[in-house]
């Protein structure tokens, strides 16, 4: 509460709050001393005054003795607590309780408690790891959790996102690889080259870039495309367009395609460049958010997703 | 007073004989405190019908409940709720989080019995089977066993604390403590395997929860039964209160026949009662000797009253012994008690609109709920588009959406399914093993890639947008056991 108000409510509320318990031990203790005339049997017994529908009235009873034992006890629960719990104003109790703590308590209950299976995985090496059917359970569940939202349950990836089982990778598909990936995150970036190659030498470089994998292509642009292709991409993406995994580039032979295969895609591609101008087609990095174990099963379950049976 | 004042009166009704009275109001009056410091009430033991109608009862619900956990069946526990799984094992039948309705339907079905049998027959869920008469008959039985019976519990009760008192005393709560913790023991055994438990317990390894929740019912059947007894009835049990809304003037209710029994008073087994101008009731007083809740019957119907006919069998022991005819004290309706009913009479009145319609509702509810839990489709399919990716192209020309799917096998047969999906021209499931083979009671989830053509052979081509599909999961050996569920294929623009 100090966050809100200052610092001279705490005492207020502090004080209000024994007053009124002090107040109630009063009460009760005045009223269990207390004693009341009652008719004696056959005589007529006082009602509360209330009738309801014509013919309901209340007697007039005294109530059992073991209720007001009830009334203290919660009395003594309500001093206890406020003794052990905060409570009192901004006394921050004798257990030094928080729901943080508590949250951060639980979560290292039960980091014990699996930290041994972590450790198990994180001393294996990966592709041992992906042979264990229980990791490999374990890893499916942590990828459905935390990778499925982008690359999908299936693993297949979607416009911008990579497939994760069709055995091509951007930036190498050895576990230390992917490992690295999870990690640190990438951050591959396409530059426009619109404004470099105008409309007409986009239009080539693309017929050129579908040459390269087997699309239909236009002749002549293709062949007007093969020097442009060689002067401006070829540093990224090598001579012959088998990309460059040290950078991220794709390579542009293998039918595979981040953003799709059509002339349309690809001259987007070229013509605006891919990543400079979102974040959301990087990958982000892991590191913060997932611990070491978790980040090998993922590994371990990533790979074998190309690689296993 | 002033004494040219006539004494104040006051109308009052008697429910028994339907009468109205005027009677003075008594200027007496006692002191008393607030809190009232409660009277214990040393109930006599009780012998006939109805007391054995209750022990029959006591024996048919103990034999259940500390029974039940320890029947196996298909070699696991018969009976276990396991909390942990979120199963709940019936015998033959599992049920699963999703079947809570039959949890519903159940209390909706023993809240209407309860109605109808209070219509018809007032508390006798009270007076013969609810667990804290039942539990108090047990308690009782120990405390009379040990310390002896209603006389000679008072003057224990009186005399100061001896050696001898404090033993007797002793022996009488460890009895109660055993009855108690094997009750707790019993009640998380329904929670936990009873027989893994029962291990634990002897080899001192019991779990935190397990430890807290045997003590904790013990402790509530030990105070309830030992020490809170008619109070829970008087002052806790909220159906005690509300009950009274469901009699009616042809609710049979304990009575005492005051037009036969007044005026009362003592008389020796020979002498003649017309004579003397007596009515049948000898004042003995057993009737409120036995009364678990303390009260004179005679008084007519009062709320304590739990309906447990023990005044009957008390009073009818001793009409026997005068010669009398037996039912002064009994079950009787305010009607038939009015207009002088024959039993036959009486009985005939058992079938009214009340009672009609609540045993018409329960009826058609238990029958719903039987064949509903007879037709009970053991497999449920549930089919989550991811919301990822709107779709991709998965092979060239062919477009494919991703759902997570579960197929969720709740019976104890393991079964094998094929999965079909349509809605769309030559859509079909790619890289999927069929059949999917599930174990007993088990769930699997799965990523499910749905392929279709753009331009399919023979057919218009797709729409772009939404289409719906329907997914058919259906067990190989069963043709009942099917599901269909609806989910939506995109095909991109």
């Amino acid at each position: 509460m100090s966050d809100f108000m200052a610092d001279g409510w705490g005492l207020y509320v502090a004080i209000a709050t024994l007053l009124s318990i002090a107040a109630c031990g009063l009460l009760l203790h005045m009223l269990g001393k207390m004693r009341v005339q009652r008719p004696k049997p056959g005589a007529q017994v006082e009602t509360t005054g209330h009738v309801w529908d014509g013919d309901l009235a209340e007697y007039n009873n005294p109530l059992p003795r073991w209720w007001m034992w009830l009334f203290w006890l919660t009395i003594v629960f309500a001093l206890a607590y406020l003794i052990l719990y905060p409570g009192l104003g901004k006394a921050p109790g004798a257990l030094g309780w928080t729901s943080a703590g508590a949250y951060a308590s639980e979560v290292r209950t039960f980091d014990a408690k699996v930290e041994p299976l972590y450790a198990k995985y994180l001393a294996m090496d990966i592709k041992a790891v992906a042979a264990d059917p229980e990791a490999n359970a374990m890893g499916e569940r942590l990828f459905l959790n935390y990778c499925a939202q982008c690359h999908g349950s299936d693993a297949g990836g979607s416009k911008g996102f990579p497939n994760l089982r069709d055995r091509d990778w951007l930036y190498g598909g050895e576990p230390s690889n992917i490992r690295e990936t999870i990690l640190n995150g990438r951050n591959g970036i396409m530059p426009a080259f619109g404004a470099a190659l105008g409309s007409e030498g986009v239009r080539d470089v693309v017929a050129y870039v579908r040459s390269l994998s087997g699309l239909p292509s236009d002749n002549v642009r293709t062949q007007l495309g093969k020097p442009l292709f060689a002067q401006n991409c070829a540093a990224c993406h090598g001579a012959d367009g088998k990309g460059n995994q040290q950078i991220g580039a794709p390579n542009l032979t293998d039918r595979i395609w981040l953003y799709g295969s059509t002339e349309a895609a690809i001259s987007e591609t070229v013509t605006r460049g891919r990543g400079e101008a979102s974040a959301v087609t990087r990958m982000p990095a892991h590191k913060d958010r997932l611990d070491e174990g978790k980040i090998q099963l993922l590994a371990a379950y990533v790979w074998s997703l190309s690689n296993a049976k | 007073m002033p004494p040219d004042r006539e004494a104040p009166t006051v109308v009052v009704d008697d429910v028994a004989t339907r009468t109205r009275k005027v009677v003075p109001i008594l200027p007496s009056s006692e002191e008393v405190a607030l809190y009232e410091i409660r009277k214990t009430i040393h109930p006599r033991a009780v012998h006939g019908w109805f007391a054995a109608w209750r022990w029959a009862l006591v024996f048919a619900t103990q034999l259940v409940f500390y029974g039940l956990p320890w029947l196996t069946w298909n070699g696991r526990q018969a009976v276990l709720f396991d909390l942990g799984a979120r199963k709940f094992f019936i015998f033959g039948a599992v049920f699963w989080p999703q079947d809570v309705i039959y949890l519903a339907v159940l209390l909706i079905l023993s809240a209407l019995s309860l109605f109808l049998v209070t219509a018809i027959a007032g508390r006798v869920w009270c007076g013969y089977a609810c667990p804290q008469t039942v539990y108090t008959e047990i308690f009782l039985w120990i405390e009379r066993k040990i310390e002896g019976d209603r006389l000679a519990r008072v003057r224990l009760d009186a005399a100061p604390m001896s050696l001898e008192k404090f033993v007797i005393k002793g022996l009488k709560h460890t009895a109660w403590f055993v009855v108690a913790l094997w009750t707790g023991y019993t009640f998380v055994g329904y929670f936990t395997p009873i027989r893994d438990l029962g291990v634990r317990a002897i080899t001192w390894q019991l779990g935190g929860w397990e430890s807290f929740w045997i003590v904790f019912y013990g402790l509530a059947t030990y105070g309830n039964a030992g020490w809170l007894r008619e109070q829970v009835c008087k002052y806790m049990c909220p159906y005690a209160r509300f009950q009274s809304v469901m009699f009616d003037k042809d609710t049979l209710v304990i009575t005492y026949d005051t037009a036969r029994g007044e005026p009362r008073g003592g008389r020796s087994k020979s002498a003649d009662r017309h004579a003397k101008g007596l009515g049948d009731c000898v004042d003995c007083g057993i009737c409120v000797q036995v009364c678990p809740t303390g009260i004179d019957i005679r008084k007519g119907l009062q709320y304590e009253c739990i309906g447990c006919a023990a005044c009957i069998d008390g009073c009818d022991q001793v009409m026997d012994k005068m010669g009398y005819p037996r039912g002064l004290i009994r079950y009787t309706t305010q009607n038939a008690l009015a207009l002088g009913s024959t039993a036959r009479q009486m009985w005939k009145r058992v079938f009214r609109t009340r009672t009609i319609v609540y045993g018409c509702v329960l009826v058609a509810i238990a029958g719903a709920a039987g064949a509903s839990l007879a037709l009970r489709n053991p497999l449920k399919v549930d089919i989550l588009r991811d919301r990822g990716a709107l779709a991709r192209e998965g092979a060239p020309g062919r477009i494919e959406n991703v759902y997570r799917v579960q197929i969720m096998n709740t019976d104890e047969t393991p079964r094998k399914f094929t999965l079909l999906a349509s809605g769309l021209p030559e859509l079909a499931a790619v890289d999927l093993e069929q059949p999917i083979e599930l174990g007993p009671a088990a769930t699997r989830l799965f990523a499910l890639r749905l392929q279709a053509p753009l331009e399919p052979a023979n057919v218009a081509p797709p729409s772009p947008g939404p289409h719906k599909i329907e997914l058919t999961v259906q067990a190989v050996d069963d043709a009942r056991v099917v599901r269909h569920e609806q989910s939506t294929f995109i095909i991109p623009r």
